[in-house]
């Protein structure tokens, strides 16, 4: 064999055994994607947890109000920021997301998770919660109460958001004809002459 | 001299290179066919799993929202899959003694992580990103087909560049309106086409179809 077609074959290996290498390559490639696990640490996670003590720049936690409900120790009975329709709105989902499951939808205790087996989750329509300062809620949102988990994945402005609502649901369930404004009386009465024997059926 | 070829190879020559046709036709169609197949991509196939985790017990049965689970899904490129103390959340009190979860105590008592079987891989040249659909009026049913009826997860598409690409092309046919993306039973109405084209132009949706999209 000459020299040029041992070289022209070697090559042709060569382009071959590239070619057939690439392919997993590119679709494995040595960086790390979420959650993906990793040799090179000996627990083999690639998500790293931070060191103790890691702060994001912007994140460090000094505004007592916003961030454990309190004001010198004492539970506060304000929000941190206002609330308008929007943040309402939000509250409202994220409370069907993360609550709703044991406080059941209208907050009286009952959820589908309690209804197989959970312990009867804190009903919001007794009067003690009812009279309870805003504060103490967003604190069991973040570090729970006896047999509540902490939900501490929320974010700080959706826990808020999700007290909004939870007052709101509480004033729904002792609302009167009285409160709702003169311009959409006739709406009301009409919906409760119409609606009331399911109304009581639901009682 | 003697012939080497008798007269009758010249309709052999003729007939081979048509069955050479037939043959180059039909293997391309049948591989053009088995690249799309399940077989190889591996739909609707559910894997070995450490714990059998059923979407439909507690997305079905108990209407657990998808973000209860997934809380990344709206923030971030990866939907994300819980940490066992999300588990933990219900079962330290329900079924806590199943011989069936023993691997999520296990894991929460020595904080080791559960090793779940990915089952929607896309080979790591792509980039996908869940924000950008799932605020966008891309249901979670339209990629991952009814999840709520799924014992074991499984891929419900090809996940091949020409199925993206379909949508990619066409949102009108696919989006559905924002309150509806987390809805695994939605179902599409008969209208599609006229809500899709309102709601293209609501959501802002424009045509991604240029390499650098997926590929960066
Ligand atoms: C996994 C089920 C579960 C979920 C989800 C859950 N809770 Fe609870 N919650 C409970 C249980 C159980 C109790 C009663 C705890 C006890 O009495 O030991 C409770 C009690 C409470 C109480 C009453 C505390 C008191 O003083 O009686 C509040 C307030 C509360 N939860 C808020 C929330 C909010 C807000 C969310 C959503 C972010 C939430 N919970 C989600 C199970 C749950
Ligand atoms: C109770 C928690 C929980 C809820 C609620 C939940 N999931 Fe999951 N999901 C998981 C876990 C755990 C896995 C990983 C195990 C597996 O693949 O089955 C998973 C896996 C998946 C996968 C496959 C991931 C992969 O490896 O490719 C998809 C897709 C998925 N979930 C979609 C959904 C959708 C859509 C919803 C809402 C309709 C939902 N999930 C609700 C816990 C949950
Ligand atoms: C436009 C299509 C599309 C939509 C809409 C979509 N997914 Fe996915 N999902 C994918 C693809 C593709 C992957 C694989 C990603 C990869 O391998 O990088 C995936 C992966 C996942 C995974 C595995 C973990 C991860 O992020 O890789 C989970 C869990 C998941 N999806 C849940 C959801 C949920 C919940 C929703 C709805 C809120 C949703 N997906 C909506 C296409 C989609
Ligand atoms: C919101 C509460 C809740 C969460 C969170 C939850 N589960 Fe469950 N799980 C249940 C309930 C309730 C049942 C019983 C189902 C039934 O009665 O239909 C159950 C049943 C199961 C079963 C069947 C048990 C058996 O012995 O057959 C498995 C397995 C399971 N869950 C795994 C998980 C895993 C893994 C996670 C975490 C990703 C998880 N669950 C998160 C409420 C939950
Ligand atoms: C059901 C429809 C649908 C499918 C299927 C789909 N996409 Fe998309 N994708 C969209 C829409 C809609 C957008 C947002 C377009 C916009 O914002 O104008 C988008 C946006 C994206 C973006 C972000 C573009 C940017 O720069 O913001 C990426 C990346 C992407 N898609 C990748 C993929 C990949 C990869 C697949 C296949 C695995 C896929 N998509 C499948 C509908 C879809
Ligand atoms: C909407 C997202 C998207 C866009 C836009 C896109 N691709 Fe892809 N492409 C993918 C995905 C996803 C795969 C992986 C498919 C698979 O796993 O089979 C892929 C695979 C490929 C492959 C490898 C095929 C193989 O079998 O390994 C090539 C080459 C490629 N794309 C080229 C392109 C070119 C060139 C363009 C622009 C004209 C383009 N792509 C635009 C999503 C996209």
């Amino acid at each position: 064999m000459s020299a040029r077609s041992r070289s022209l074959a070697l090559a042709l290996v060569a382009v071959v055994a590239a070619g057939a290498g690439c392919r997993q390559d590119m679709h494995d490639q040595p960086r790390i994607k979420a959650q993906a696990a990793s040799d090179f640490w000996r627990d083999h996670r690639g998500a790293r947890p931070l060191v103790e003590g890691t702060i994001a720049r912007g994140h460090l936690r000094e505004d007592e109000y916003l961030h454990t409900g309190r004001e010198m120790g004492q539970f506060v009975n304000a929000f941190p920021f206002p609330i308008d329709r929007a943040r309402m709105e939000r509250g409202r989902e994220r409370y069907n997301i993360h609550c709703a499951p044991c406080h059941g939808a209208t907050g009286a205790g009952n959820g589908m998770v309690v209804q197989r087996g959970y312990r009867a989750a804190g009903n919001f329509h007794q009067d003690r919660l009812r009279n309870e300062r805003l504060g103490y809620f967003y604190d069991v949102i973040a570090n729970g109460f006896g047999a509540m988990p902490a939900y501490a994945e929320i974010a700080v402005e959706d826990r808020w958001a999700i007290v909004a609502y939870i007052r709101a649901l509480q004033l729904s369930q002792h609302a009167r004809l009285e409160d709702v404004p003169a311009s959409r009386r006739a709406e009301a009465d009409k919906a409760l002459s119409g609606a009331a024997p399911a109304a009581a059926a639901a009682h | 001299m003697a012939q080497i070829f008798p007269k009758s190879a010249n309709a052999l020559a003729q007939a081979s290179i048509i069955a050479a046709g037939i043959l180059a036709v039909t293997a391309g169609g049948a591989l053009y066919y088995l690249q799309r197949s399940p077989y190889v991509t591996r739909q609707h196939e559910t894997r070995e799993q450490p714990i059998p985790f059923s979407h439909q017990h507690h997305v079905g049965g108990m209407g657990v929202d998808c973000r209860y689970c997934h809380t990344a899904v709206e923030k971030s490129a990866s939907a994300g899959i819980p940490p066992t103390k999300t588990c933990m959340n219900c079962h330290s009190q329900i079924w806590n003694d199943s011989p069936t979860l023993e691997p999520v105590r296990q894991s929460f008592r020595d904080g080791k992580s559960i090793v779940w079987t990915k089952v929607n891989d896309l080979p790591d040249f792509a980039y996908f990103n869940h924000s950008a659909h799932v605020n966008k009026g891309m249901g979670c049913s339209t990629c991952h087909g009814r999840v709520d009826l799924q014992p074991l997860a499984w891929q419900e598409h090809s996940l091949q560049m020409e199925w993206c690409l379909e949508c990619h092309r066409n949102p009108e046919k696919f989006v559905r309106p924002q309150d509806q993306v987390f809805n695994a039973a939605y179902v599409t109405p008969a209208n599609q086409i006229e809500l899709g084209k309102e709601l293209v132009k609501k959501y802002g949706l424009k045509p991604r179809t240029s390499c650098s999209t997926c590929h960066r």
